[in-house]
């Protein structure tokens, strides 16, 4: 279980060209935040090829239970720029909205262990105290959560929650609070902003209540925002303008955005870089176009053929068969390899021995995937893409 | 908002009237008839029991009596009893049989007592109850929260008159570290008030403390584990507020409702406290009234018990839809 974990930055071929020892096994209360600074880096580059603002190396996230050491993130490792959005898609229990909450320090400490490093411009966040960690959280990184009707407190004004935000990490008074909080009612595009402050989130829809959402999130202007499925509870129709809305806000902020998604469509939309998670590690990485046009990892086909399409209403639909392993106990080798249907095509038992590394798809570039196969771009193209249409 | 209080007090005044009709039956119920038992049993003649029959208006049509009764309270009657007129005033709740003296200055010289005694428990279970189950909410899991929570176990399934005997015994006779029981007026002397009422309030208080922890800690572990308490601590509030403040907001909600339903049966507990620690409050006064058959007496506290239960039902109405918004829609 633990052996592994690191070779995501082991690999000669790794994507980040790390250079970095591996910190895996070293916990919070053991890391010195001081070390930790000395050690950072502005080289690091996203896919798509600009200075992140968001730097996670070799992220580990673990549960000890009574059944066991639950590993939800195994050396995870990603970039974000500043202006950029990157979306990490995945299946319930893949560990995208764990290793989101480890960024946001928001794990319970006493049950978590974490190890690797998430810099933050440079900052290292793993291993700051839970005061510092506050500094930071709603601040320089804020969080747009999933369903709106339960992430929202029911006994506050709506306005009440904005002002409280911006008030944690501003010293002003409750009017200049409310006059932010205003501006940002409308800026997300509520009518009637001062109605709309005094009422509480059982009196605002859906969309209003994510746009609401979105308001606190921003309201201190935050370099990051992290958006974990920020439409799935929503009517598809208000989806698209929730999207609208964080695209147009984007541009006007300029912010860094990490979008958490199970839903293709959405990514294809926002993200400019794309990170596929399964059973808690990192199987496939690149820019969108290229993880979205040239997928090089069976478990991503699977998920692009899994999206029902209206040209072919009358086939049936093409689910990825199986379930997620559980992260008790992962399958020996690649953990995809029980509902891999390509894994008898690997010569010898690799699959089901061998952990593949995070590497390089075409030798060069930075789209990674993690796959034994030798062919898998001729594979792609003979066999998946077609039925793609 | 206001529509909402008015409605609660309609529907609060209609209890207490009701009571009243229930109260008033109890004088043709009650396996006693009044006149007999004012009368006496030694030197009743057949023409002193017709007399006072005739006194009281018990020959007149039920209806007409429980007028006279209702009317008695609002507006005030007069008694005539052998030519003598006695007036009783406003709240006019009859003579003690026994006694001879108003009910309502009876009551009057009680209900500070009890009402001291009830509120001082609200306070108790309210604050360091539930501040106790929020803080093993907080701390779910170790060792602190399992030791509070089975000794709150332990304490709560040994009756409350044996806690509070032992209590008073050990505590404030053998071992006096606590005042011992007693009333004074708080208008009198606040500190003496307090005093006074200082170990009947921990016995009664601390007592029900556990349970009220135990309800708090429950509804508190539900609320910490909110998506809304992760909103907050993601908006970078400290540990503190979030529990204090976004948490316990909505975690008061349940412990309120079963406050509210717990008032009548901590005035039946003020029953035993006032036994125990011999304080002059209605419970006593309830107490031997029964023993002599005093109606007047009996109605009177039954009526004014159910005055300050329906008012403290009201006020818990109202602080409920101050802590949740939306309770004011429905």
């Amino acid at each position: 279980m633990t052996a592994p974990a690191n070779d995501a930055s082991k690999g000669p071929q790794d994507a980040m060209v790390d250079t970095v020892p591996s910190e895996g096994g070293v916990t919070r209360e053991q890391r010195n935040p001081a070390v930790a600074s000395r050690e950072r880096r502005t080289t690091a580059m996203s896919p798509s090829g600009e200075t992140p603002y968001l730097v996670v190396e070799d992220l580990t996230v673990q549960f000890p239970t009574a059944d066991g050491l639950v590993s939800a993130v195994n050396g995870l490792s990603y970039s974000v720029p500043l202006g950029r959005t990157l979306s990490i898609v995945g299946e319930s229990g893949s560990g995208k909205s764990v290793s989101s909450m480890a960024v946001m320090g928001l794990h319970d400490r006493k049950r978590t262990r974490i190890s690797g490093s998430i810099r933050l411009g440079g900052d290292e966040l793993v291993g700051l105290s839970e005061n510092e960690l506050m500094k930071v959280r709603g601040d320089a990184v804020a969080m747009v959560f999933q369903d709106p009707q339960s992430s929202l407190h029911p006994l506050y004004t709506v306005g009440n929650q904005i002002t409280e935000a911006y008030r944690v990490h501003h010293k002003v008074s409750k009017d200049v609070a409310k006059k932010r909080a205003l501006e940002m009612l409308d800026l997300v595009g509520i009518p009637n902003p001062i109605r709309r402050f005094k009422q509480y989130p059982h009196e605002f829809s859906g969309g209003m209540r994510q746009r609401a959402m979105i308001a606190m999130g921003l309201v201190n202007d935050p370099k990051l925002v992290i958006a974990d499925e920020p439409t799935t509870a929503l009517d598809v129709t208000v989806q698209a303008q929730i999207l609208d809305l964080l695209n147009n806000l984007q541009k006007e902020f300029g912010s860094a955005i990490v979008l958490i998604t199970h839903d293709l469509g959405v990514v294809a939309e926002m993200a400019d870089d794309v990170l596929v998670m399964y059973a808690g590690r990192c199987v496939e990485y690149g820019t969108a176009e290229d993880v979205l046009a040239r997928p090089r990892m069976p478990y991503t086909w699977g998920l692009l053929e899994s999206i029902p399409t209206v040209s072919a209403a009358n086939e049936r639909l093409r689910p990825i068969k199986g379930l997620p392993p559980s992260l008790l106990s992962l399958p020996g080798g690649c953990s995809f390899n029980p509902r891999c249907p390509y894994a008898d095509r690997v010569k010898g038992e690799r699959c089901t021995t061998d952990l593949p590394d995070l590497l390089r798809v075409d030798g060069a570039g930075a789209h990674t995937s993690r796959c034994h196969l030798h062919d898998k771009a001729s594979i792609y193209e003979a066999e998946v893409a077609p039925r793609l249409g | 908002m206001l529509y909402f209080v008015a409605r609660r007090l309609f529907s609060a005044l209609s209890v207490v009237l009701a009571t009243l009709v229930v109260t008033f039956a109890l004088f043709f119920i009650a396996p006693t008839d009044p006149a007999a038992a004012i009368c006496g049993e030694r030197n009743c003649t057949q023409e002193r029991y017709n007399d006072i029959r005739e006194n009281l208006h018990l020959d007149r049509p039920k209806v007409q009596q429980f007028a006279e009764y209702t009317a008695g309270i609002f507006a005030g009657r007069t008694f005539e009893t052998s030519g003598v007129v006695q007036d009783c005033k406003a709240p006019c709740l009859g003579f003690s049989f026994k006694s001879n003296r108003p009910v309502t200055e009876m009551l009057a010289s009680r209900i500070p007592v009890t009402v001291s005694l009830v509120a001082g428990y609200s306070v108790l279970v309210l604050t360091i109850g539930v501040f106790v189950g929020s803080m093993a909410a907080k701390r779910r899991g170790t060792t602190a929260d399992r030791v509070l929570m089975s000794s709150t176990l332990v304490l709560s399934s040994i009756p409350y008159y044996i806690v509070a005997l032992m209590i008073s015994l050990y505590l404030t006779i053998l071992y006096p570290i606590l005042p011992r029981g007693g009333y004074t007026p708080l208008s009198e002397s606040p500190g003496k008030w307090f005093a006074g009422l200082l170990t009947p309030w921990l016995v009664l208080g601390i007592y029900s403390c556990t349970q009220y922890a135990r309800y708090s800690r429950g509804s508190m572990v539900e609320t910490l584990s909110e998506d809304y308490i992760r909103t907050a601590r993601a908006k970078g509030l400290s540990d503190r507020v979030v529990t204090y403040k976004h948490a316990l907001r909505s975690g008061l909600i349940p412990v309120v409702t079963i406050f509210g339903l717990d008032i009548a049966g901590s005035l039946g507990g003020a029953i035993f406290t006032e036994r125990i620690f011999d304080l002059p409050g209605l419970g006593n006064l309830v107490l031997s009234s029964l023993t002599t058959y005093d109606l007047p007496v009996i109605m009177g506290v039954v009526l004014v018990s159910s005055v300050i239960l329906v008012t403290m039902n009201f006020v818990v109405d109202v602080a409920y839809s101050v802590i949740d918004p939306r309770v004011r829609l429905s």
